[in-house]
Parts: structure tokens; C-alpha cells; sequence
């Protein structure tokens, strides 16, 4: 007698969210791309089909970043000086999105300007066709001037703007509803506060397929593994029918594994650790790997040959096994 | 299936003795429900109900253990789906996978650097857990020859690998006195390996690319006696295996369905490419294996897997903390700088091995914040100037040290100001935001 396999049967789902608008929308973009629709847990095929693919941004500056690893630095070289350049280099990789986030200083320490950052996106938007998140610099107060700035200067893009957190989320959301773009909301790795968010942008009236999660997440090796849990919790909620908890996710990985000590520091450390760019690629592979397993949607990362991964692990996951 | 107190309860005498030290039959039946008392308290239950509720109260997925040496993995005895409903137990073991095609020394050498690894990650050593030596030569004696190069490089537990019996024999009979695990019984070889498993006090793995199949042929081992087995759901796809994994996993846990209640092994290696194989094996320490099985030893990316696995196997109920108190680092004398951290391990060694590693002398306090990160804990009120002031008091650093100054964690820069209220004479600094900054701030600041 062949084996009965249990199945889950959810009640809810996720939402379906598409971001970027093409002309025929009135936007600009060549593509969009559209997340979401799960029915069941990530690439669970014997249960539901899953409708969209997870898909991947690559994260871009304004500006060389100052902090970045000099790995990543030495990888994108010259491009990373000229957003346009780097944009055009980025999409080259085969990725979905880019992710573009605003520095709070230019170089030489004055701060950023909502003409600069128009003329920034502007330029990245001129330069790819693909949908596009802009965040800011993660300043409150700097963040509602510039945000704003190029959510007017974009009307019907459908961009993301980011990150949207308790403490600016009304401005970002008032100018996203204003303009005809999506907001990525952001909490620190807690259901509730997810949920809580989701509950507040939505009572502003933003239509609730232009809000996407960020539950936030840790590297490998610090805090993962609340990441993880956290999303698994947020996306058994979404099944189970709670709709405050149906956004589809977007998580980092990129940002935080980048910031360890593994992928930043080459020199004086456990000759166990290996290679130095090898490890960094690992490091932020496996926390991608983790994320992808636990619900991601969006992944956004900075190294092309993670992406190349990946890429590979997305499309290996989501198609339909024989078996199922 | 667990059994309910009520349930277990009519197996009991129900005379209300207490000669458990319970005051009735029920009570102790609930405690015996929760897993909390074992059962031969009870002086007095029948020889039929003890059978029944042993058979009912065995885990649902088998433990596994191999040994060797004194060195043990164990793998099984999981109790849930997902970290969150309560904790994953035993971690997957890491494997390096040889072959007889190479010469005994050229085995010796691949062994080495992995036997040799050993990695800190907050206060825990990572290491490789076992080898994994196969026949692609199909010959027993030279089968026997690279087991024999492969137990003399190294006393972590084995895995030996061929579907032809006569080879796995002669690889076993290097082995004595150890639980090594053997690869693989199918629908042609099972009885074969089964005797072989049973004769060596062996581990045994099933191998078949259906549930079906690979249930069948588990019912038909044990009822050889054989029950120490170990599933390969032989898919070499992210997809398939993590279905395949999925539901064998529900299966046991959810059905207690026994054909099926064994830990798994993976082989990552299989994949070939490094991109795949990463992410392979990453998969399968998230996604339920008992082992997996690597055929390249490359530390950048063996490091962070048995990170990944140090994580996903955190009990998600209490956070790997230290003890908090006063913590020398590399022999402060009375003019060393104090510094001042939180207890959640991460954050301690990130701290601690930086200052170390740089060679600095330096007093580092640890306080008490429920093993929280700095910015968790400062954002949840377990790490602010009163916590500190306190700590600073209790584990009495005024007395160990000469000048009354404290470095705060660059994160957390905000407290100063109330620090300098609730620790008057003291001079607060800010240190840097990362602890990798820390030694040149130490050199250039303090
Ligand atoms: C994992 C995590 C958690 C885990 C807890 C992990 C733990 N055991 O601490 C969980 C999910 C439980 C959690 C909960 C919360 N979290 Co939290 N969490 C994180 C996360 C993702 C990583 C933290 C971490 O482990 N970092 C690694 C360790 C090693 O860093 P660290 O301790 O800071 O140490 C570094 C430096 O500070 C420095 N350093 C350390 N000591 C010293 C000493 C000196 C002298 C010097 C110079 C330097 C130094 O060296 C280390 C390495 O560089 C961060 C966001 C992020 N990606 O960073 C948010 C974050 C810290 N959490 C945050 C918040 C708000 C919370 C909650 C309050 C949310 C809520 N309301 O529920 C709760 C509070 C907990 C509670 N109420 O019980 C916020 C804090 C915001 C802020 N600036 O105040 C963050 C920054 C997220 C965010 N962007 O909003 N969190
Ligand atoms: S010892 Fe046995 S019979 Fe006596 S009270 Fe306890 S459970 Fe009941």
C-alpha cells in the first residue's frame, strides 16, 4: 500500500506584489517583476503550485561606499564610482532588481541632498531597465527629505522605497501613496512587530499589494538563526489566514554578511578560516541559502558570483520535481 | 504515537498506592505524559502494559549513534518540524568522503588538514565529525586497504561505502570494536548487508528514490533485526531532497510512522561544483539531515557550514550566553583599560578574541543582559547605565583597578550621559562601533 503523505492544507496566502511599472503602467521600466502568491511553505510542490520564483536584487550606492569590504570594492572597481555605470554592471549580472541605497554624507562629509538623490535615481533609472528599491541612509529625519524628493520626482514607477520603520513609516508611506510607489517595511525580527507595521501603513490607506515585509535578519554566525525563525513563524501566519502577515518577504543577506569579521578582515585571522574571498562568497551564499529555505521572496545581496549561486539555487528549488 | 496521561493511566494499576511518590495513579500518569518521571517508579504495572508503553513512548525518528575511539555522532531523535516549536537536537555530522582509488598515503593526505581542523566559534570548537571512505575500485582487498589508510589517519567514526557486500566486508573487518555506518542496502543487496550490519554491530543505510520503497525495505531490515538505519532518499536535486526530506520528517513526526522514523544522509558532494555543493549542504543542515557527506576539504567553506549547523541548532529559548562578571584578558595589571560588554556570547568572544588576538592587556566586564546583543539588549532595557553601575559594583572592578575609567561600546554611545550621573568620578569613553576597531582605538585612544 503506497505511503499516504501528509499534506498541509492552509487556508491563507500570500499576496501577490509587482514591482516597477512599464510604460504601457506609467513607468519606465523594460520589465517588472512580481512576487508572492505562495500557498504553501517555500517549495513545498506536492502541496500548491508555487506562482513566482524568489528573485534577487543587487544592491548599488549612491556614492563608493566607505564601509563596504574591500573585497566587494575591488570586485566592482571603477563602476562603483558612477551609479549608472554600476547599475548598468549589476543588471549585467542577470538579477532581477537593484537595490540602490543613499548615502547620508558625498564624499567629502556634506551631507546628501534631495537634489542629489533625484539626480542619482534619475540617472540609475536612465540607465537599466529594471525595477528598482531605493533606501535610504537609515536617518530618520535625512530619509523623509530624501525619500520624498525622489518619490515625487519618479511619480508611477513603482518603486520600493526603504526602509520604512516605526519611526518615519508615515512620511514614506504618505509619499509612496502620493506617487504610485511600494514601500518595504522593515521591524527588528519579531512577528508581532511585522504584523504591527503592516496594520499601521495599511490604516494610511497604501493598498496592501504595495507593501512588502522586512522582517530584518542577522548573518551567519550572528543571529541567523533568529532570522530564520522569525520568517518561518511570519510565513506559517500568512498560510494559516492571517492577513497582516501575507506580505511577501524581503531580507539582506548581503548587507549583514558583508559586515561580519569573515568577509571584511583578510589579514590576522584563524589560518582555519581559508581562503578570504572564498569565504566571503560562502558566507554570504549559506546566508542567503538559509534565508531562501525559510521564506525570502527577495534576497538582496552584493557579490555577483553569490548571485550566480543563487541564481542556480532558486531555479533548482522552484522547479517541479518528478517526484512531486 | 505519544500517548495521553489519560490513556496511560488505564494502563496502570490505578490501586492509588503511591508508592511512586505520587499521590495517584493519574499523577503519575500526567508526569509520565509530559516525559517528566521515568516509568520504573511504579513498582506495580504489569509486564504488558510496560512493553506497550515503551513501544509508545520510543522516539519517533531513531537515534542513531557511531562510534569510534571514544569519539561519538549521534544523529535522530528529533521532535519537531521547525526550531521554533521547541529545538532541533542533534546535529547533522560533517563527513569528508575518500576513495579507494587512491593510493593509501594519498588517502592519509586528504585525511590530514581535516582531521587537524579546529575552528572557535564563541568558546565552542567546530571540527569535522567522522570520514566517509568509498569503493569505486570494486575490490576488497583494495577496499580494505584504503580503510585501513583511513582509520590510521584519523579516530573519528567511519562511513563505509559499496553496494557489493564482499567489499564492504573486507572494509569492515579493519574496523573492530567500533559502530561505524554502512552505505547502502537496496532491493537487490539488503540481506546481504543487513547480515553484515548486524555481524559488525554496524549502522545501515537504505537507499531508494521512493518513499515506498525505501519503507519497504526498512520494515523488511529490521525485521532482520537490524534497527540502527539510516535513510537516504537517494535525490541528488535542492528541490526533490528537501521535498523527499520534508516528508519523511512529517512522517515520522506527525503518523509516528516507524518505517520511515530514522535520521537521513545527504551527499552534498555529489554536486561537484563548489557553488552547488555550498549551498547543497547548507540546505540539508537547515532542512533535517543526520549526516552529510562532503568530498572536498576546503575550510572557507567548511567553517561557516558548521556555523550554519552551530545555529540552526541553538535551543531558541536561551540564547548561548557566558557568565557575567569580570573577565581578565591577557594579564591586566592595574592600569589596564576596562571595557564594558553584554553577555550574549557573540557578542563576548567578538570582543574578547579581538583584544586577545591584538594582544592587549585589558580588564573586559561583562554584565548581565539575558544574553542579549548590545543594541537588543540596550533597545530591550537590559543593557542601560543602572545595569552597568551595578555590575560595576557587584563584581567589585573599582578595587582591581586604578584609574576610574569604563569604555562603552561605540553602539551604545547614548548611555554616557546617564552613566556619568549614576557613576560619578568615573570618566566615560565611547570605544568604536565594531569590536574589530577596537585594538587600534585601544592603542591610539586609551
Ligand atoms: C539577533 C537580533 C535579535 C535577537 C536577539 C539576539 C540576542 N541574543 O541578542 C532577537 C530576535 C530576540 C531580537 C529581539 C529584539 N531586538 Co534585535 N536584533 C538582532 C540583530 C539582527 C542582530 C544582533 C546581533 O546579534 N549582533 C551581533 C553582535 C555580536 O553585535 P553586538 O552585540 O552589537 O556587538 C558588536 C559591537 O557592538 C561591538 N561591541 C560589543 N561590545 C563592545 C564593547 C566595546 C567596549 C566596544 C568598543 C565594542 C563592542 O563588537 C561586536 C562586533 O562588532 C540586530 C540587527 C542587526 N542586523 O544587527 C537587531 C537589533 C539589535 N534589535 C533591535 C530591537 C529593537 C529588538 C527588540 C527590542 C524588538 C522588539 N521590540 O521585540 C527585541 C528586544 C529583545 C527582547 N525584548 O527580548 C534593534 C535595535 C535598534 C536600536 N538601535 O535600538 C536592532 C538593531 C534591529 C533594528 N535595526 O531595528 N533581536
Ligand atoms: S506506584 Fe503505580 S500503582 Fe502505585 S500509585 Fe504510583 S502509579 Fe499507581
Amino acid at each position: 500500500m503506497p505511503i499516504e503523505i501528509p499534506k498541509d492544507k492552509w487556508p491563507g496566502s500570500v499576496r501577490e506584489i509587482t514591482l516597477g511599472a512599464t510604460a504601457a503602467d506609467g513607468g519606465t521600466r523594460t520589465s517588472t517583476v512580481t512576487v508572492g502568491g505562495e500557498k504553501a511553505l517555500p517549495y513545498m510542490h506536492f502541496e500548491a503550485q508555487m506562482p513566482h520564483k524568489p528573485v534577487i536584487a543587487l544592491e548599488i550606492r549612491d556614492r563608493l561606499p566607505d564601509d563596504w569590504s574591500t573585497l566587494l570594492l575591488e570586485h566592482w572597481g571603477d563602476t562603483a564610482k558612477d551609479p549608472a555605470a554600476w547599475a548598468k554592471a549589476a543588471e549585467a549580472t542577470g538579477v532581477e532588481l537593484l537595490q540602490l541605497t543613499l548615502s547620508l554624507t558625498d564624499a567629502d562629509g556634506n551631507p546628501n541632498t534631495p537634489e542629489n538623490a533625484v539626480a542619482v535615481v534619475k540617472s540609475v533609472l536612465a540607465a537599466t531597465g529594471l525595477p528598482l528599491l531605493v533606501f535610504g541612509t537609515g536617518q530618520a529625519e535625512m530619509d523623509n527629505v530624501l525619500l520624498v524628493a525622489v518619490a515625487e520626482a519618479t511619480q508611477g514607477e513603482r518603486l520600493v522605497l526603504g526602509i520604512c520603520e516605526d519611526k518615519n513609516y508615515r512620511t514614506i508611506v504618505a509619499a509612496a501613496m502620493a506617487n504610485g510607489h511600494l514601500v518595504n517595511g522593515r521591524t527588528p525580527m519579531d512577528v508581532n512587530l511585522s504584523k504591527q507595521l503592516n496594520i499601521l501603513i495599511s490604516d494610511m490607506g497604501l493598498p496592501m499589494d504595495r507593501i512588502l515585509m522586512d522582517p530584518t535578519t542577522g548573518a551567519l554566525g550572528y543571529g541567523i538563526e533568529y532570522g530564520f525563525s522569525v520568517m518561518e513563524r511570519l510565513r506559517m501566519a500568512a498560510l494559516q489566514g492571517d492577513s497582516m502577515t501575507q506580505q511577501p518577504m524581503l531580507v539582506t543577506p548581503g548587507f549583514e554578511a558583508w559586515k561580519t569579521k569573515e568577509s571584511k578582515v583578510g589579514k590576522d585571522v584563524p589560518a582555519e578560516w581559508g581562503d578570504w574571498l572564498k569565504r566571503a562568497i560562502h558566507w554570504e551564499t549559506m546566508t542567503a541559502t538559509a534565508l531562501i529555505e525559510s521564506g525570502a521572496d527577495i534576497v538582496v545581496l552584493r557579490h555577483p558570483e553569490s548571485v550566480k549561486r543563487i541564481r542556480v539555487a532558486i531555479d533548482e528549488l522552484s522547479a517541479v520535481p518528478e517526484m512531486a | 504515537m505519544a500517548l495521553s496521561g489519560i490513556q496511560i493511566y488505564k494502563m496502570l494499576p490505578r490501586t492509588n498506592c503511591k508508592d511512586c511518590g505520587f499521590p495517584t495513579c493519574l499523577a503519575f500518569a500526567m508526569k509520565l505524559a509530559a516525559k517528566q518521571v521515568e516509568l520504573a517508579l511504579c513498582p506495580h504495572v504489569s509486564d504488558e502494559s510496560k512493553a506497550e508503553l515503551a513501544e509508545s513512548s520510543a522516539p519517533p525518528i531513531r537515534l542513531v549513534t557511531l562510534s569510534a575511539n571514544g569519539n561519538s555522532v549521534k544523529a535522530g531523535n528529533e521532535v519537531v518540524m521547525f526550531r521554533h516549536e521547541k529545538t532541533f537536537y542533534n546535529m547533522p555530522g560533517l563527513f569528508l568522503r575518500v576513495k579507494d582509488d587512491l593510493s593509501p598515503e594519498a588517502i592519509k593526505a586528504a585525511i590530514a588538514p581535516a582531521e587537524a581542523f579546529k575552528v572557535n566559534y564563541v568558546g565552542i570548537d567546530l571540527t569535522m565529525d567522522g570520514f566517509a571512505v568509498e569503493s569505486v575500485s570494486g575490490d576488497p582487498a583494495t577496499f580494505a586497504a584504503a580503510v585501513k589508510a583511513t582509520r590510521g589517519a584519523t579516530k573519528r567514526p567511519l562511513v563505509l561505502i559499496s553496494g557489493d557486500a564482499a567489499v564492504m566486508a573486507a572494509g569492515l573487518e579493519q574496523l573492530d570494536g567500533e559502530a561505524p555506518l554502512i552505505c547502502s542496502a537496496n532491493s537487490d543487496n539488503w540481506e546481504a548487508m543487513a547480515d553484515l550490519a548486524k555481524s559488525h554491530k554496524a549502522a545501515l543505510t537504505v537507499s531508494a528514490t521512493s518513499l515506498d520503497e525505501l519503507a519497504e525495505l526498512t520494515g523488511k531490515i529490521s525485521a532482520k533485526g537490524v534497527e540502527d538505519l539510516v535513510l537516504d532518499p537517494a535525490f541528488r536535486q535542492l528541490n526533490s531532497s528537501l521535498i523527499a526530506a520534508t516528508q519523511i520528517r512529517r512522517l515520522a513526526l506527525r503518523k509516528n510512522f516507524r518505517a520511515l522514523g530514522y535520521p537521513m544522509i545527504t551527499f552534498p558532494g555529489d554536486a561537484g561544483d563548489v557553488g552547488r555543493v555550498s549551498v547543497q549542504a547548507a540546505q540539508a543542515i537547515a532542512k533535517y539531515a543526520g549526516f552529510v557527506v562532503i568530498d572536498e576539504f576546503l575550510p572557507e567553506m567548511v567553517y561557516p557550514l558548521l556555523v550554519l549547523r552551530q545555529n540552526i541548532y541553538t535551543d531558541p529559548q536561551k540564547p548561548i550566553q557566558v557568565q557575567p562578571g569580570l573577565y581578565e584578558i591577557n594579564n591586566p595589571t592595574a592600569d589596564s583599560p576596562l571595557l564594558v560588554t553584554t553577555n550574549f556570547s557573540i557578542t563576548y568572544f567578538s570582543v574578547a578574541n579581538e583584544v586577545e588576538g591584538a594582544g592587549l592587556p585589558a580588564w573586559l566586564l561583562v554584565t548581565e543582559a539575558e544574553g542579549m546583543s548590545v543594541l537588543t539588549a540596550w533597545a530591550a532595557g537590559k543593557f542601560d547605565s543602572e545595569r552597568i553601575a551595578k555590575d560595576v559594583k557587584r563584581f567589585g572592578v573599582a578595587e582591581k583597578i586604578n584609574k576610574k575609567q569604563i569604555v562603552l561600546p561605540g553602539h551604545v554611545a547614548v548611555l554616557s550621559g546617564e552613566l556619568e550621573e549614576d557613576m560619578p568620578g568615573w570618566e566615560i569613553r565611547v570605544g568604536p562601533r565594531e569590536a574589530v576597531d577596537l585594538p587600534g582605538f585601544m592603542r591610539d585612544a586609551l
